[in-house]
């Protein structure tokens, strides 16, 4: 017993494990890439191309976030694209047309998010439809709705949207960060926090680990079910806000396909589909390695920014396989 | 006497056209491990559930610690003081050993989960069973062994009063039963009234003080385990199947060898199996013998055409046949009730009447559907021939116990009176009345003139009802062994072991 004891005692806060090896290859990943990058293009290798990096993918990484909880228990959201978008319109519309103070339009839209992801999940878990499909339907009713409100782009013209969109933060050394890029990290550190150190957290990986296991362990799946879209539809709507604060407008046909932008980046972060196995940095690192190849693609000038699209599914490939790879040999180990 | 801990009596369950549990009385005490035996379809795994509220009864009354209680989940079960480890695991294979002891009550400091204290706290439970375990080590990279005891250790500390342990022992070594045993002793010390099932008799006897026997879900008694022989245990599960388990043993297995059906000639399949010469008779019994991986199955496969096989040929008669796909073997008049009868074999949704005509239907072609009368005098027949039980043709399948579903798929080939019949572990986790009657059919099948191809991976049975008995190992067919009543169980073995004997 005492050796049990003192051996947990003198163990390394922290210990290299098989599963935590995807996360690092990505990062492994991200720095070659940006290494290659600064190697190979004069002015690339500066801090404000990497803070534009958080910059230029705010949006993404916010989403990005939200889709790591649901793949991690087990889910998937297809709404997400389409929500980031119909957050964008209800922001041109709010302010605009209806001339509402940003700050409540800003609480109304973050609100229609939640609760569209709520109505989703509580879809999911009462009538057992997959969430494959439950989310395909919400993605063509958040993209109907927008092109309902209005086929063409509505430019924002807010003061407290603009005051928050034209400044940024300054940091030491002249480096410069938007508002957006701020939120963006915030959710991000919440988000970690609320993985590592909270029950709802925990609970996201035990139902992503094992449905039946979690209601049998009296654990509240069905709870956190329809919480994990509930968060995901909260970080599409606070995406949809940072993209119409980067782009000052709401446009019907924005943000087409991020879902899988997002899907991807989480992908390659490391989180497994079938859920249970990732983290959130992971995500994080998995959005930058696809801002740094875009980067690098505009650095080039010459290549089709398509190239990138090309990157982003061999990266898939690999990392599929790498998972792969790591999940047998844990089975083998199991046997 | 001690009072119980948990009392139930007049429990009844039933499920769309069967009655799980009818009438039946329980009672554990503290302190005791209490066993309850029953075959497939005898009610325990109902009872389990409506103990742990996965299911809710129909009829009667639980008493736990005294006062009445309804059930109403898991999470519920557990506070009462109801705790259960499954056969498969239910924890999760992804989070640390610490987390599955801990999910869903961890110790919190400040609001968050203070990771320190439930390392610590798990290693201390887990010492006080005698573990020394990596606890921030993933639970799926423990054997299964670990696993329910690691699962034990969550339930204990659930401050269990009620251990429930649903056939934990099926899938483990002999070392590991014995530490099971050691871990379940102690918390019986401890005053925590364990549940035991298993389908090992000298399990039961091991550790075991009392026995409640289930049949049909009827309770038979609650007996003493000492006051219970090995020989009363099994009648009492099995009725008067016992009788006729004696009567099969008598039957020797004569070999009515009829003309020759298929002839195999150096049919193989890289990787699969080694090329293999074998010829199949009417109304001949062939045993195929060895261990799992052996290539067993994937000879079977080649015959049905499961798998095409990339060398040799086969001979029907003197006409040289194709069976390079389940279709054409089919046409050819082999049948093949396949390993995993809930994946490859049986659609769990349709009912019983749907499952045994798929076959027939099938070969007919849909343009020409059978007529309803046609369609029940058939079921009927089957039913009554093979004894599916219930008797109904329009209960799902899922709701019939592993041996009846095995009989179903069986009646879905019979009904299409195929010439030669590939049956892959058919009795396989089925209880023993089950087993006795598919072998006895089986025998009768033969002596009907089909050709039978008999997989098992219970030497005794290979030997009981087949008259030749092809011995594989390696993926490379040994040799084969006439069963003229001199073979034993452990000449196969022999021959497994040594894989010398040339042909």
């Amino acid at each position: 017993m005492t050796t049990a004891l003192s051996g947990l005692a003198r163990r390394a806060p922290f210990t290299l494990r098989r599963r935590h090896v995807p996360v690092l290859v990505t990062f492994g990943l991200f720095l070659l890439a940006f290494l290659t990058g600064a190697l190979r293009y004069e002015n690339f290798g500066t801090g404000q191309v990497f803070l534009d990096l958080f910059i230029d993918n705010s949006f993404l990484i916010v989403v990005a976030v939200g889709m790591t909880f649901v793949i991690l228990a087990g889910g998937i959201d297809l709404s997400v694209g389409s929500v980031v978008a119909l957050s964008g319109m209800l922001c041109a519309i709010g302010t605009m047309r209806l001339g509402l103070p940003a700050p409540l339009v800003v609480l109304l839209v973050l609100l229609i998010g939640t609760g569209f992801g709520t109505v989703m999940g509580y879809m999911i878990h009462v009538f057992e439809i997959q969430p494959f499909i439950a989310t395909l339907a919400g993605m063509f009713l958040a993209r109907g709705v927008c092109l309902t409100i209005s086929e063409n782009q509505i430019s924002i013209d807010d003061a407290a949207f603009d005051a928050v969109a034209l400044n940024s933060l300054a940091l030491p050394g002249g480096l410069r960060l938007s508002y957006g890029a701020v939120i963006a990290l915030a959710v991000v550190a919440v988000a970690f926090y609320a993985l590592q150190w909270t029950r709802t957290g925990r609970n996201v990986y035990a139902l992503g680990g094992s449905e039946q296991s979690s209601v049998l362990m009296g654990l509240p799946a069905g709870r956190t079910k329809i919480q994990v879209y509930a968060i995901s539809g909260f970080c599409s709507a606070l995406g949809g806000v940072l993209f119409a604060l980067y782009t000052l407008s709401g446009d019907p046909t924005h943000a087409i396909g991020m879902e899988l932008d997002a899907i991807a980046a989480v992908v390659i972060g490391g989180t497994v589909l079938t859920g249970g196995s990732g983290y959130l940095i992971g995500s994080v690192l998995g959005v930058l390695v696809l801002g740094v190849i875009k980067t690098i693609l505009s650095f080039e000038g010459t290549l089709s920014s398509w190239w990138t699209r090309i990157a982003i599914g061999v990266l898939l490939f690999g990392f599929i396989a790498l998972q792969r790879l790591i999940g047998t040999r844990r089975g083998s180990r199991t046997g | 006497m001690t009072r119980p801990v948990l009392e139930v009596s007049g429990i009844s369950k039933g499920f769309p056209g069967v009655q799980a549990l009818d009438d039946v009385a329980f009672r554990l005490l503290p302190g005791e491990i209490h066993a309850l035996m029953g075959e497939n379809g005898a009610g325990k795994s109902t009872l389990i559930k409506v103990l742990t509220g996965v299911h809710e009864a129909d009829a009667g009354t639980v008493v736990v610690g005294g006062a009445k209680a309804s059930i109403k989940g898991p999470l519920h079960a557990q506070r009462l003081g109801i705790s259960t480890v499954y056969q498969e695991v239910n924890l999760c294979p992804n989070l640390s050993v610490a987390e599955n002891i801990f999910i869903g009550r961890e110790p919190r400091r400040f609001g968050r989960i203070d990771w320190k204290a439930v390392r610590r706290r798990s290693a201390e439970l887990l010492a006080r069973l005698d573990l020394d375990l990596d606890v921030t080590a993933q639970l799926g990279s423990h054997s299964l062994a670990v696993q329910q005891l690691v699962a034990i250790v969550r339930a204990v500390d659930l401050e269990a009063k009620v251990l429930i342990l649903d056939e934990p022992t099926s899938s483990l070594d002999r070392g590991e039963v014995a530490r099971l045993f050691t871990v379940m002793r102690r918390l019986r010390e401890d005053g925590v009234a364990i549940l035991f099932v298993s389908h090992f008799l000298e399990q039961i006897y091991e550790v075991c003080d009392r026995v409640t026997v289930l049949r049909g879900g009827r309770l038979v008694g609650e007996y003493p385990i000492g006051e219970l022989s090995r020989f009363e245990l099994v009648a009492k599960m099995t009725g008067q199947e016992l009788a006729a388990l004696e009567e099969l043993d008598e039957e020797s297995p004569e070999a009515v060898r009829g003309e020759r059906l298929f002839a195999l000639e150096g049919v193989g399949r890289t990787g699969a199996i080694a090329p293999v010469d074998l010829d199949l008779y009417a109304g001949e019994v062939v045993g195929l013998a060895g261990l799992l991986g052996s290539g067993r199955s994937e000879l079977a496969r080649l015959v049905f055409g499961a798998d095409a096989a990339d060398s040799g040929r086969v001979r029907c008669g003197d006409e040289l046949v194709s069976l390079r796909t389940p279709r054409a073997a089919i046409e050819r008049g082999v049948a093949f009730c396949p390993e995993d009868r809930k994946g490859d074999g049986l659609v769990m949704d349709l009912t019983v009447e749907e499952n045994i005509i798929l076959a027939l239907q099938a070969a007919r072609g849909w343009t020409r559907p059978l007529g309803q009368k046609r369609r029940q005098e058939l079921v009927g027949e089957y039913i009554r021939a093979l004894r599916i039980h219930p008797p109904h043709p329009h209960t799902p399948v899922k709701n019939l116990s592993g041996g009846n579903q095995q009989k179903v798929l069986l009646a879905r080939w019979l009904i299409t009176r195929p010439k030669l019949l590939i049956l892959d572990e058919p009795t396989r986790g089925i209880d023993i009345g089950a087993k006795t009657e598919i072998q006895r059919l089986v025998v009768s099948l033969a002596g009907e003139g089909m050709g039978v191809v008999f997989i098992s991976a219970e030497l005794e049975e290979v030997l009981r009802i087949s008259h030749k008995v092809e011995v594989l190992r390696d993926r490379r067919l040994v040799t084969e062994l006439a069963n003229d009543g001199t073979l034993t169980p452990e000449r196969i073995l022999q021959t497994i072991a040594n894989g010398a004997a040339d042909r």
